[in-house]
């Protein structure tokens, strides 16, 4: 996708003005929150099976190279075929290899955001190959040319309106003056439009929530079963992912799905929890001839060992955004990029360069929900800071604010000094705000009293009180002292 | 070429070279002997128990639920819950030895077909291989008894299962699929009928899946 990170601020402030976002986050965003809550709670062993969820996710990372080794031969015992892409060009190029191979017109696809990291549908279309999202989220996105604004949830910043002006115009063989009464008629339509396309698609590609070392599974999670439908019934099956998602056994993955579906949508399980090994075998009726796993790093592999390999643990469940104070503001598309919210704004920068996302990791009000609700426990907050720290490093940061900080880390570093120059500030500014006790407007703070007042400081300085108290306590206790005696 | 450069970089984040042979025999005894982690309580009840809780949470999901005593009850039931739904009589049925060793000729009304589905069939009856009580999830592998497409494409999914193969977990259901066969090409576990929230966070039941899910418990004759 088009990556906007640079101009967070500006998309940002585009966001707060658009109404039919802002109605759209209004309705939506309160609802995950108060779901997952509702699923927790039912489930007494949750904070337990966290737990749990975040050691398995450690020891597969703390020994990735064993298991992606064992889950390529597992994959290849079974049939099926392992592309290793070290970057996102070798993974768009193994794709396309594999539907020229298949003499592919038209592919279909499962809802996989490793594919939108890629960029896979411009650059398929682009060698003459039709993609079609099957997802209902991601086709509206695909008709209207949207990125998706949510990791699961990708047409998150739809109405309803949005919705039937797009079949209208899409879908010009049916009757213009139809009339959608409810949302059902527009899943309805979209049912019947994407039918036709399972049916004639070549090449089905999906993603995968997880990859299982122990029998080279790869598993999908979806509520609408077109994830189903895409690896079942075009004669080749292609699984785009990445190298994080391996976990050693069906135990580890069914602790890990425990926490997935609750802490995204609030349900004790999705739909169609789908586990694929291989292709077609002797006797099987249906099903994919070939299966092929397209195996990316893209940047994951440079994260190991570093501060920021927690973020490895990362099982896609949007619980962080769901809680987010800023992704509630502002929505997705303002993160330009193509994972939004916290776990986005820690990643982004790995992937794409903090020099052209710094934005992100300051985008963040530091609350701490989305590592509170986090289903493995990545500390976000602790992440993001991280980013900071790179950013000043690199001097990324721009230099009213370098300089800013740099005499107020001069000051902080002489305590007497501080005090003496804040009861000046203190005292001047309480002095010239005696008449109003406001200011609406401050040298150097001009932004910040763009939007409000200032109030105008009343008496002294905390230091200078609690000293004066302390003063008088003693000389108080002193007095008593000399009585009780 | 790839492979090397991802492994390699693997191995200099963690700063150290390929794991020693005794530690891979370590990993590799973890995968063998694939522990269980923390599994809920909930669904660990008697059979009694276990089958009451596996159809309180189909319901829950939005499917519906039969009990029946046998399979030779299952040809009625399939006809009643067409008419109650307002559905043409006609069905696929997987061809799995229990369903095809149902007297469907008691019904002279249904008109069966055993096989594979086809995107024009609205109604399929298939087997699971086990249910799930933890969370109403029906266990359905693929291979030759048991078509795939036949769980996607009708309408109408009406799914026959044998109350004795509903366990507490996913884990004991594995347990049973690893003691049965190895790994299939395809598991699905289905929790309900097809659904979608896309449209303004508002769930819609029938997205591209089956609109409707009808489980068959046979309780059996005991």
């Amino acid at each position: 996708m088009l990556q906007t990170s640079g101009a967070f601020k500006e998309n940002a402030a585009g966001a707060m003005a658009d109404a039919g976002l802002q109605r759209a986050l209004a309705r939506s965003k309160p609802q995950f929150a108060k779901k997952r809550l509702a699923a927790v709670e039912k489930l007494p062993e949750f904070e337990a099976l966290r737990e749990a969820a975040k050691n398995i996710k450690n020891h597969a990372i703390a020994n990735l190279d064993f298991y992606l080794e064992a889950y390529a031969a597992a994959v290849e015992a079974s049939g099926g075929v392992v592309h290793w892409c070290a970057t996102a060009e070798d993974a768009r190029r193994a794709v396309l290899n594999i539907c020229r191979a298949a003499g592919a017109e038209t592919v279909t696809k499962g809802k996989s955001m490793v594919t939108e990291e890629i960029g896979l549908n411009d650059y398929l279309e682009a060698n003459g190959i039709t993609p079609v999202e099957t997802d209902l989220g991601e086709y509206i996105l695909q008709l209207r040319h949207e990125s998706p604004s949510h990791i699961i949830a990708p047409a998150f910043h739809l109405n309803r309106e949005d919705w039937e002006a797009s079949f209208r115009k899409s879908h010009t063989d049916l009757p213009p003056n139809r009339v959608f009464g409810e949302r059902r008629d527009i899943l309805t339509e979209a049912r019947g439009k994407l039918r036709e396309k399972f049916l004639a698609a070549d090449v089905g590609i999906t993603g995968a929530n997880f990859l299982i070392a122990e029998t080279g599974s790869s598993v999908i999670v979806t509520n609408e079963g077109n994830g189903d439908l895409t690896q079942t019934l075009p004669r080749v099956h292609v699984v785009v992912t990445s190298i994080e998602k391996v976990v050693p056994t069906i135990e580890d993955t069914l602790t890990l799905l425990r926490v997935l579906a609750r802490s995204a949508t609030g349900q004790d399980m999705s739909v169609y929890t789908t586990f694929s090994t291989g292709g077609r075998r002797p006797g099987d009726p249906d099903g994919p001839e070939e299966y092929h796993v397209v195996l990316l790093d893209n940047g994951r592999s440079g994260m190991v060992g570093t501060e920021f390999q927690d973020m490895l643990r990362c099982i896609r469940c949007a619980a962080c955004m769901n809680h987010c104070p800023v992704y509630g503001a502002v929505g997705g598309h303002a993160y330009g990029s193509t994972y939004p919210g916290p776990m986005g704004a820690v990643l982004t920068p790995m992937l794409v360069g903090v020099e052209v996302s710094a934005h992100l990791p300051n985008a963040s009000t530091f609350c701490g929900k989305c590592e509170s609700v986090c289903p493995v426990k990545i500390p976000l907050p602790g992440l993001m800071r991280h980013w900071r720290e790179r950013e000043f490093e690199r001097h990324l940061t721009p230099a009213t604010m370098r300089y800013g900080l740099g005499l107020w880390a001069f000051f902080a570093r002489r305590p007497l000094l501080y005090r003496l120059g804040t009861r000046a500030a203190a005292l001047a500014l309480g002095w010239l705000g005696r008449r109003s006790s406001r200011f609406s407007w401050l040298p150097l703070a001009g932004a910040w009293t763009k939007t409000r007042d200032f109030p105008a400081p009343e008496g002294d300085t905390f230091f200078a009180q609690y000293a004066a108290r302390q003063k008088a306590l003693g000389q108080k206790s002193v007095g008593q002292k000399a009585v009780g005696q | 070429m790839s492979r090397a450069a991802i492994l390699g970089a693997i191995q200099r984040g963690l700063k150290r070279g390929p794991l020693p042979v005794d530690q891979r025999a370590m990993l590799t005894g973890r995968m063998l002997a694939h522990p269980r982690h923390v599994v809920p309580m909930r669904g660990q009840l008697d059979q009694a128990g276990r089958v009451a809780m596996f159809a309180a949470y189909v319901e829950r999901e939005f499917g519906t639920v039969a009990r029946l005593r046998s399979y030779a009850d299952v040809p009625g039931a399939v006809a009643l819950y067409l008419a109650q739904q307002n559905v043409a009589p006609a069905l696929v049925v997987s061809p799995h030895p229990d369903l095809q060793s149902i007297a469907f000729s008691d019904a002279p009304m249904l008109s069966v077909r055993f096989g594979t589905a086809l995107p024009s069939d609205a109604v399929c009856l298939t087997q699971a291989f086990a249910g799930v009580a933890e969370t109403g999830t029906l266990m359905l592998p693929s291979g030759p008894t048991r078509p795939t497409s036949n769980n996607l494409l009708p309408d109408n999914a009406l799914v026959v299962v044998a109350a004795e193969r509903i366990v507490a977990s996913y884990e004991d259901a594995f347990d049973l699929l690893r003691a049965a066969q190895k790994m299939p090409r395809n598991v699905m576990l289905v929790t309900g009928p097809s659904r979608s929230a896309d449209i303004e966070q508002t769930l819609e039941l029938g997205a591209h899946g089956p609109r409707r899910l009808h489980v068959l418990i046979i309780d059996g004759e005991g």
